[in-house]
């Protein structure tokens, strides 16, 4: 039960500095997703929190306490690691209990906070199996058991789904989210995955090359993305980037094909100037065939080129400004491939980024 | 029969001829400690004993009619104290190494790794001489620690590579689940992952106990009397100026051989349990 601080706190490995000075707050019982591609520093900065990797400068605090000095095992942290760790020697009776036994609890506290946990993650039936007789799933519980079973400040995650296949990565995540629910602690979690961000996070925490590149809600992140990586990274499919030129008061694409300036946006857009138009794939649709039609919008004339029907919506691979772009068509209707249809772009949720520096273009 | 057939009756001959030519010997020799000195050196020779007798166990160790003036209980407890004290130092200089070398970064680690296998490359007879010198000036001569250190250093390349090999496949984060779980690092050690690593630390103790335990050349150079002097060295004691007492030999061989064989029975449980790591994703 506590917060934690970050502050200006950097990672060096020698020469190679992995983690740029991160100013992070996290309130009790938050729960923050660190996300951003491989390498950006996500685990590095985990671990520093966990005490498992110094700290080469700037400051910790858990609970208010100064911990950057402190091992792991006084900063009543737990941790739920990407292969799980489990202890193959010990049963699962044995994995969940072996924090309280170390910390000298008497027998009776440790079974009845064993049984505690095991009913909580359905582990009941599997306590006097070892590890190497568990499935992924399984195991993935008892790792998540012997976290919660010693009721610490916090719970550390790293990427403790990417080991499982799609579908129990989605059982697992409503597991984990439950979890949180019922154990109140603030945890801190770390992914590559945006989804899983997105589904789980209070807030979230876009990563990139050692440094912090947006921090908000996931809907904050979504909707307002601060530059064109946030823009890209968070999403699915992807946002499409249109280079564009700020010419007669709209926008110009590569190919000279004009579409009108967000209102929203428009003063903040000056003539001339060199802009990223940031189009989601569900903001531009056939006409008709909107997610919400209503506001300012633009109609442009594109090509199917592929057309992956998905059920009640497909995914179009279209052409857009000389580029290549995805559209998305609401309602079970079929596209046929060289179709040429009116699409709409949803203009007042449209993005404009400078395109020499990607920061986004933001009104107010 | 089908050529496959044939294949396989061929590689059972094949098998049973190396089989036997690896194993006549020892049959023999566990035999002959079985049987009397005449009946060993007969000419033609007796291929099935005739008679079994303990006689020969009874002359080595004193009792019985027939004695011989050989030592053997001096032997043997040398050659046990000694072969003990440097396994157990051995092992523990190869787990302290092996985790070092597995777990820790620092400076020079691979040239040292590198000076300590080549050390290995040497054959320790070469050493034989500088050691010999090296100890009678600061008398180490004819005693159970000259030689415990000299096997020691003879095993501990072997005990660190071993040792580290088994560290290596243990994943880190089982010790740093442990440090979070709430484990000092020397705990997260002594119940993670020193359990984990057990049956390489027992091949490692084998293989470090056997060497000692059967070491010749050295021992025969560094030893003179019964205040050092191990089994096999005894052995030749047997050895008169024109007589060799065969039977006596043999016996004493068996002596030898056997406590070996019983410790490699009591671990070979720890040799072949192959360790599942069933606790991270494989
Ligand atoms: N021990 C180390 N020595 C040198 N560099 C390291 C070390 N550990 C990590 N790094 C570097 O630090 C950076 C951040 O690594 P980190 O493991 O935190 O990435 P990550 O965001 O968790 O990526 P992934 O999604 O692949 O797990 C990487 O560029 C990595 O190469
Ligand atoms: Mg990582």
């Amino acid at each position: 039960m506590a917060a934690i601080t970050l502050s200006g706190v950097v990672k060096s490995y020698g020469r190679v500095t992995a983690v740029h000075g991160i100013d992070l707050e996290i309130a009790h019982n938050e729960f923050v997703v660190l996300v951003g591609p491989s390498g950006c520093g996500k685990s590095t900065t985990l671990r520093m929190i966990a005490g498992l990797e110094e700290i080469s400068g700037g400051e910790i605090r858990i609970g208010g306490r100064l911990v950057n000095d402190l091992p792991p095992r006084k900063r009543n942290i737990s941790m739920v690691f990407q292969n799980y760790a489990l202890y193959p020697h010990m049963t699962v009776r044995e994995n969940l209990g072996f924090g309280l036994k170390i910390a000298g609890q008497p027998p009776a506290v440790v079974a009845e906070r064993v049984a505690e946990a095991a009913a909580i993650l359905g582990l009941a039936e599997l306590l006097d199996r070892v590890p190497g007789e568990l499935s992924g799933g399984q195991r993935q519980r008892v790792a998540m058991g012997r976290a919660i079973v010693r009721h610490p400040d916090a719970f550390l995650f790293d990427e403790p789904l990417s080991n499982l296949d799609a579908k129990l990565r989605g059982q697992m995540r409503a597991e984990i989210k439950k979890l949180h629910q019922k154990v109140e602690t603030t945890v801190v979690y770390v992914t590559h995955d945006q989804v899983e961000a997105m589904t789980l996070a209070d807030r979230i925490v876009v990563m990139r090359d050692g440094r912090i590149e947006q921090t908000g809600t996931p809907i904050e992140v979504f909707s307002h993305p601060v530059n064109t990586f946030v823009a890209g990274f968070i999403g699915s499919p992807p946002m499409n980037m249109l280079p564009a030129r700020v010419s007669g008061g709209a926008l110009r694409l590569a190919d000279g094909t004009g579409i009108a300036l967000p209102e929203r946006l428009a003063g903040r857009a000056p003539e001339g100037a060199e802009v990223i138009l940031g189009i989601r794939p569900d903001d531009l649709s056939p006409v008709g065939h909107g997610l919400i039609e209503a506001g300012q919008g633009a109609e442009v004339e594109m090509t199917v080129e592929i057309a992956e029907p998905l059920g009640m919506e497909s995914l179009i691979l279209s052409r857009l400004g000389g580029q290549e772009v995805q559209a998305k068509l609401y309602g079970p209707r079929f596209v046929a491939p060289g179709e040429r249809l009116t699409f709409r772009i949803a203009l007042d949720r449209a993005h404009l980024f400078d395109a020499a520096t990607g920061r986004a273009l933001e009104a107010g | 029969m089908s050529a496959r057939r044939l294949k396989a009756a061929g590689l059972w001959v094949a098998t049973f001829l190396l089989m036997l030519v690896m194993c006549l010997p020892g049959l023999w020799v566990v035999l002959s400690a079985f049987r009397p000195n005449r009946e060993i050196l007969a000419k033609p020779p007796i291929w099935v004993p005739q008679r079994l007798t303990l006689d020969n166990f009874g002359k080595i160790f004193g009792f019985g009619a027939e004695q011989v003036a050989i030592p053997v209980g001096s032997y043997f407890l040398n050659s046990l104290v000694i072969a003990m004290t440097s396994t157990v130092i051995a092992l523990a200089v190869g787990i302290a190494g092996g985790y070092a070398f597995a777990r820790f970064r620092f400076r020079g680690k691979n040239a040292v790794f590198l000076g300590l296998m080549l050390f290995r490359a040497v054959p320790g007879i070469a050493l034989s001489l500088p050691i010999f010198m090296l100890w009678s000036w600061i008398g180490l001569i004819n005693t159970r620690p000259g030689l415990i250190i000299v096997y020691v250093s003879l095993n501990v390349p072997f005990t660190v590579w071993l040792i580290d090999g088994f560290f290596r496949q243990i994943p880190a984060s089982l010790s740093e689940a442990a440090l979070v779980d709430g484990c000092t690092r020397w705990q997260a050690f002594w119940r993670i992952e020193f359990p984990l690593a057990r049956s390489g630390i027992a091949a490692a103790g084998v293989f470090a106990f056997l060497t000692s335990w059967n070491e010749f050349a050295l021992a025969s150079q560094l030893t003179r009397s019964t205040a050092s002097k191990t089994l096999p060295v005894g052995l030749m004691d047997f050895t008169a100026q024109f007589t060799i007492d065969w039977a006596g030999m043999c016996a004493m061989a068996v002596i030898i051989i056997v406590p070996a064989l019983i410790l490699t029975f009591l671990v070979q449980r720890h040799l072949i349990s192959g360790l599942t790591f069933g606790g991270v994703k494989g």
